[in-house]
């Protein structure tokens, strides 16, 4: 009996799905693996008695390029596009975090105007990433047009991005010291007619996915968090913001340009699904707000960026830097020894965080709510292992 | 004469005769038209490997339409897929369960190696954790390069694989 | 921890030159208790600096951190007050069992043994009000035979830390590399253990699963972030 035991955990493990009957022959084994259209680059193991959910065990790497190693064999400035690869479409978020703790250890400082177009291109990324995570959420409630509408209105903030960057993901702007170039003529009228678009809009998807009955009942009441829970586990971003604890890193520990920024923190008090997927439908009208006020508060001329060096490096060192990123906090935790190639790079991820909720709210739940909860912990498989 | 006609060894080759005749009259507009089959209905597996995933789902969108050349993401089980689009890097862990993905798909099945990453390792070909290239464990069809190849970009490589089935023979 | 006094000598030194035009500012802002306002005095010195003089080569000065202390040395700018204040609190309880590595605004670093970290830990979320673990970095460091595991911690409870990091470091060998774990006070650093673990060798005492989380099933090799590892071609 131990060789088939054996056996079947060898092939468990390479990700077929078989039956196991356990000891009362009650339970079901099922791995939800790496090609399922409902989770992502990413598996994990339920155990299952008759429809609910007993244990779950995540198995994240499949993704996993070693990023961390490959920042200590390039310096500073040749990182940027690796470290951009996690999340290609809300790069310059994660290059932002890196920006600020590198100009922390190096001593660069960064000219008003570009940390104004740092910001801007940061708020537009925002967009485009939860834009996607909408689509992709719709698309797993089986609400195609859901995945039809918010990708068809990220092209256009791809084509603001486009004509600011340069590329369509992946754009490589941020550098430590700011950005890579200035904003081309135009782009101020462009992307304000671009927010008053995209606000009606907004009401729609509010009117077709968010007061949905359908959706409503598949969510309302689905796999709740408490906020003591959310605190304990460390959850960070939507997820702890639709658990009632209203931290944002813009307004905890305002960088670059935010302390001049007039917004409110959104969050929700009802801890469940419907709550985490309709947080970032308010951050993202909330970044419109913000969008206006740093188009209007731009300087407007300057330089962009301080000069450049080929090989920028610092005195021996470390420094913790956090940036609100669609997923959560991103956190770059940097020990340089005074080489331009830095000693360690640690990267603390919103969406490892957020995999610790997985199994604390998978279990109890039916296995038709899974895609429900799994989808809205904005779980982004990729950054999640680097 | 009737007698030697209806004589059994010359029935069977008479009949093998008219069955060769048949075929070659028919392949060429039988293989045309199983052939136009195959182009307008190429079904992906619903297998993300890494980053250009995005992009891949960028492609499925209103904007770059690729459901007008028949690619739709069947939700179903791989059994009814054709085409797996190998999207970005692909790691260690992740390369037995490709190789276990194509395996069970039927014949005829095609690839593309989407990005730089599946072509040759790209930028993570020095990693630890990263095989450089698909075409070591799967047979590749047509290589799309870009970092991550815009979705004209993937739609032309769709368009390059039609021509390659076009002129393929049928089995 | 010869090597942590003198990075801090380096960076002293070069703190000390700009140390008065810091003071100005430093005075004003660092009395409020509020974090977003001792972030904002390094903006505005940075924007009126942007003016005036364009940006030099950087080893020749930091703008960094403003304020930076052991516990021993008197001479260097006064560090913000509130950060100091959560940093008296610790060494007044447990006196040298830590070891205070700097303050700056917004961020402490504190290193203690292994053997007292638990205690450390559950005083720091009991009393001072740090309530969950945001990542656990472990760092190898071989010409000292040692390697860091340094936590950091946060506070979503309290108002006046939101913004605030305090760092705990800890050393081990690096032949025998074993922690006691922090599992059962801050629940948020399982998997964080876990792929410190598989990364870098370090046995959590007390963790009820040291497995291999991220890397393949059939990884044979010595852990990765290990600084003997070196990827190939380089």
């Amino acid at each position: 009996m131990e060789d088939l035991e054996d056996r079947i955990n060898e092939s468990q493990k390479m990700g077929m799905q078989i039956i196991k009957e356990s000891d009362d022959d009650r339970l079901m084994t099922l791995s939800v693996g790496p090609q399922h259209p409902g989770s992502g680059h990413f598996r994990f193991v339920v155990k299952l008695d008759g429809d609910y959910i007993v244990h779950c065990d995540p198995d994240p790497g499949y993704v996993h390029r070693g990023e961390e190693k490959m920042t200590e064999y390039r310096n500073f400035i040749q990182n940027i596009p690796h470290l951009e690869r996690p999340v290609i479409h809300d790069s310059t978020n994660i290059t932002y975090s890196y920006s600020l703790a590198v100009e922390e250890l190096t001593g660069i400082e960064v000219p008003r105007r570009g940390q104004f177009i740092r910001a801007i291109a940061s708020e537009l990324n925002r967009q485009v990433y939860t834009l996607y995570w909408l689509a992709i959420y719709g698309i797993f409630l089986g609400h195609s047009t859901m995945f039809m509408w918010p990708t068809g209105d990220r092209e256009l903030f791809i084509d603001l991005l486009e004509a600011l960057t340069g590329a369509r993901v992946t754009h490589a702007f941020n550098i430590p010291g700011g950005v890579r170039n200035d904003v081309p003529n135009g782009f101020k009228d462009r992307c304000l007619r671009q927010i008053s678009y995209y606000e009606k809009r907004l009401k729609e998807y509010e009117d077709i996915f968010y007061n949905n009955p359908l959706v409503r009942q598949r969510t309302e009441g689905v796999g709740i968090l408490t906020k003591e829970d959310a605190i304990r586990l460390g959850v960070t971003g939507s997820v702890l913001r639709a658990s009632g604890v209203p931290y944002d890193i813009r307004k905890a520990e305002p960088y670059d340009v935010y302390n001049e920024i007039d917004f409110k923190v959104q969050y929700m008090k009802t801890a469940d699904s419907f709550a985490r997927a309709y947080v970032p439908f308010l951050d993202m009208r909330e970044s419109c707000h913000i969008l206006r006020q740093l188009l209007d508060k731009m300087p407007e001329a300057g330089e962009v960026r301080a000069k450049l060096q080929a090989n920028p490096r610092g005195p021996p060192g470390e420094a913790y830097r956090r940036v609100e990123s669609g997923r959560g906090s991103l956190g770059y935790y940097i020990i340089s020894d005074g080489t331009p190639k830095p000693y360690r790079v640690k990267i603390s991820v919103g969406s490892f965080r957020n995999m610790l909720a997985l199994p604390h709210l998978l279990v109890g739940a039916k296995m038709g709510d899974m895609p429900v909860i799994y989808w809205a912990l904005n779980y982004w498989p990729v950054e999640a292992d680097r | 004469m009737i007698k030697d006609l209806i004589n059994p060894t010359h029935f069977n080759i008479l009949v093998s005769k008219l069955g060769d005749t048949l075929v070659k009259a028919l392949d060429k507009p039988l293989g045309f038209a199983i052939n136009w089959g195959r182009i307008w209905s190429l079904w992906p597996v619903h297998l993300e490997t890494a980053c250009c995933s995005v992009e891949f789902g960028a492609a499925s969108g209103p904007r770059y339409d690729v459901e007008r050349f028949g690619i739709i993401e069947a939700f179903g089980s791989l059994r009814q897929c054709d085409l797996i689009v190998v999207q970005g890097t692909v790691t260690r862990k992740m390369a037995p369960r490709l190789r276990m993905v194509y395996d069970q798909m039927p014949d005829p099945k095609y690839v593309i190696a989407m990005g730089a990453c599946a072509i040759t390792g790209g930028l993570y070909v020095d990693s630890y954790n990263v095989l450089p290239g698909v075409d070591g464990i799967i047979p590749v069809d047509v290589y799309v390069p870009g970092c991550p190849p815009r979705p004209e970009t993937l739609i032309q490589g769709t368009m390059l694989l039609q021509e390659k089935i076009k002129v393929s023979k049928i089995r | 921890m010869s090597s942590e006094a003198d990075q801090n000598n380096n960076r002293n030194n070069n703190c000390m030159i700009i140390s008065n035009e810091f003071n100005k500012n430093t005075i004003d802002t660092a009395t409020t208790f509020s974090p977003p306002n001792s972030r904002q005095h390094l903006a505005v010195v940075s924007n009126s600096s942007s003016s005036s003089r364009p940006p030099s080569p950087p080893p020749a000065r930091t703008v960094g951190p403003p304020g930076s202390s052991t516990a021993l040395r008197t001479k260097e700018p006064e560090p913000p007050v509130f950060e100091k204040g959560i940093a008296g609190e610790i060494s007044a309880n447990f006196g040298q069992m830590v070891q205070i590595i700097f303050i700056k605004p917004l961020r402490i670093k504190v290193a203690v043994e292994p053997s007292n970290i638990i205690k450390v830990a559950t005083f720091l979320r009991d009393n001072l009000g740090f309530d969950h673990a945001e990542s656990v970095a472990g760092t190898d460091y071989p010409k000292e035979d040692q390697i860091e595991v340094i936590y950091h911690l946060g506070s979503y409870s309290r108002e006046d830390l939101a913004g605030q990091v305090l760092s705990i470091a800890t050393r081990t060998n690096r032949d025998d590399a074993r922690l006691p774990t922090l599992i059962n006070i801050y629940k948020s650093v399982e998997y964080h253990e876990r792929e410190t673990f598989e990364m870098l060798g370090v046995y959590f005492e007390g963790h009820p699963r040291n497995e291999r989380f991220l890397l393949p099933e059939d990884w044979a090799d010595i852990p990765p972030l290990r600084k003997e590892f070196r990827i190939k071609g380089r």
